[in-house]
């Protein structure tokens, strides 16, 4: 049993350009925002994104690293419409599946039980069939005859997801009320790269909260990153809510201001630029 | 006491879920939010309801149960729910649009994204709602079918929309072929101010009912109890 731990800068020289990486967390909820930040200070592009999208999704498609991307939605949550998405999208930036919420969560679990596909019957009738001539339909072979989709598997390269708490094997733990969908993106993935607020020791774990908070487990987790903070600006139950704040200021700056600001060096130069910003607001 | 607007909106969004049962309501915006509670403190009182995030609470807020986005997803397809959710377009079969205007390929206007909208008309009984009934949202042909409508959905076996609420008056698909019709009119709203504002012919017919008055219990509840800021002012003005 290896120790797991690295930095953010580990786990994105593991990464290339061309990959299909899944991104966890929900809209403007508890994304691995400290992995997408150190992603973007390389120069890793091409990407094939996967993900229930926020403002991960925002700012990889404003600094034009995506050249497809996997979702149901992009939002940021309060802001109901993601700007940055929104620009990049209407200046077509990128090729996009647009599937529905339900869908989604069939592709990754196809991919986590290694079949080629499930059957849902979401999407029949509706666009996404449309758009996406590769979708095909399967039919029932019992008596009920039903036709459904055939959703395909959405195996990923690697997942990139943030929780409250992990040690340094790759157990993972959620102390928030909602999992979302992380286990399953890990589950989906060749490699899976977990960030958290805290590492501690393993029976430190189930002392925190109650045995179904142990989310991931190390059979599915590659790499563990200690980043305090990680999720910023997105929520991270209950350690801390959105930024609302900084948010706003992200979506209503342009792209190249705001990266050029607050993406510098290392995480180290994002809080302290944070840090400067809400002082200049506090005056 | 007149009732505003607004609140015949309420009154016309939590009828959405008379008699619905043991259900969950999934209201999406203001209105709805304080129609579904409305219903649950009246006429509904078996109903679920979220906080919107992971929790299911009572009327009063207090949780009862726990509904995580995965769970909520596979409650979806159990049919045990009755979603109302927003639309950017829709047309007279009532296929709805939350994804982007213009083509899909390259957008004009990028939207939200086809959401759950797929998998909930599908699955559950689906309505809608509309705060700012116009020819911009109420249009011939909608740009990307999100929301099955009839036309679309084949006769899919639990596929539903049983209303449509605006800021002008309930609609719903009570037509021979499954077409938008006029059920009632808000009062103080003309027949004209509705055709006017949609973008094509509704079924009217000849004697066009009122949206129901709020009992007085009903008119106190909203003021004092569910909405005392007067949030909903804000979404439908008037």
């Amino acid at each position: 049993m290896g120790d797991k731990t690295m930095t953010a800068e580990e786990v994105v020289s593991r990464l290339a350009s061309g990959m299909t990486l899944g991104i966890g967390g929900w809209g403007s909820r508890r994304k691995p925002m400290a992995l997408v930040r150190a992603l973007l200070r390389s120069d890793i592009g091409d990407l094939t994104v996967v993900s229930y999208g926020g403002p991960d999704v925002g700012m990889l498609a404003a600094a034009g690293r995506i050249r497809k991307l996997v979702t149901a939605f992009v939002t940021l949550d309060s802001i109901p419409l993601e700007p940055h998405y929104r620009a990049a999208r209407e200046r077509g930036g990128f090729a996009l599946t647009e599937v529905d919420e339900g869908m989604f969560q069939c592709g990754l679990r196809a991919a986590a039980q290694r079949l080629p596909f499930l059957p849902v019957r979401a999407g029949l009738g509706s666009d996404v069939m449309r758009v996406d001539p590769d979708l095909r339909t399967v039919t029932s072979p019992y008596a009920d005859g039903e036709t459904l989709v055939a959703m395909p598997a959405l195996r990923l390269d690697a997942a990139l997801v943030h929780v409250n708490r992990a040690d340094r094997l790759g157990n993972g733990q959620y102390l928030g009320p909602d999992p979302y969908f992380d286990d399953l993106f890990c589950e989906a993935a060749d490699a899976a790269y977990v960030s958290c607020e805290r590492i501690v020791d393993t029976a430190e774990l189930a002392k925190v909260a109650a045995p179904q908070s142990l989310l991931l487990k190390r059979l599915t987790v590659t790499g563990v990153v200690e980043a305090p903070n990680g999720a910023h600006f997105t929520s991270c139950a209950p350690e801390y809510g959105r930024d609302e704040e900084f948010q706003r200021r992200y979506a209503t700056t342009p792209w190249p201001e705001f990266a050029a600001r607050f993406l510098g060096a290392d995480e180290a130069a994002y809080r302290a630029a944070v840090r400067g910003w809400r002082k200049e607001e506090e005056r | 006491m007149t009732a505003t607007r607004a609140e015949y909106c309420v009154i016309a969004c939590a009828e959405a879920w008379r008699d619905a049962g043991e259900i969950l309501a999934s209201p999406m915006g203001l209105i709805p939010s304080v129609g579904a509670r409305l219903a649950r403190l009246t006429f509904a009182p078996d109903l679920l309801l979220t906080d919107g995030e992971a929790m299911i609470v009572d009327a009063e807020g207090t949780a009862e149960g726990w509904l995580p986005y995965r769970q909520h997803l596979a409650f979806v397809t159990g049919g045990r729910r009755h979603v109302m959710m927003g639309a950017g377009q829709i047309d007279r079969y009532g296929n709805q649009n939350i994804s982007c205007i213009g083509d899909w390929e390259r957008p004009k206007r990028q939207l939200l994204g086809v959401r759950g909208a797929p998998v909930n008309t599908l699955n559950n009984p689906t309505s809608y709602w509309v705060p700012k009934h116009s020819r911009r949202v109420f249009v011939e042909k909608v740009d990307m079918v999100c929301g099955v409508g009839y036309d679309h959905a084949a006769g899919a076996r639990h596929h539903r929309i049983p209303r449509v609420v605006s800021d002008l008056g309930v609609f719903d698909f009570a037509t021979p072929d499954h077409s938008m019709r006029l059920a009632s009119l808000h009062p103080g709203v003309t027949v004209e101010q509705v055709t006017q504002a949609t973008g094509f012919a509704l079924t009217i017919p000849s004697e066009v009912p009122c949206t129901r008055e709020p009992t007085p219990q009903e008119l106190k509840l909203i003021r004092e109890v569910l909405d005392p800021a007067g949030a909903r002012a804000r979404e439908v003005a008037v």
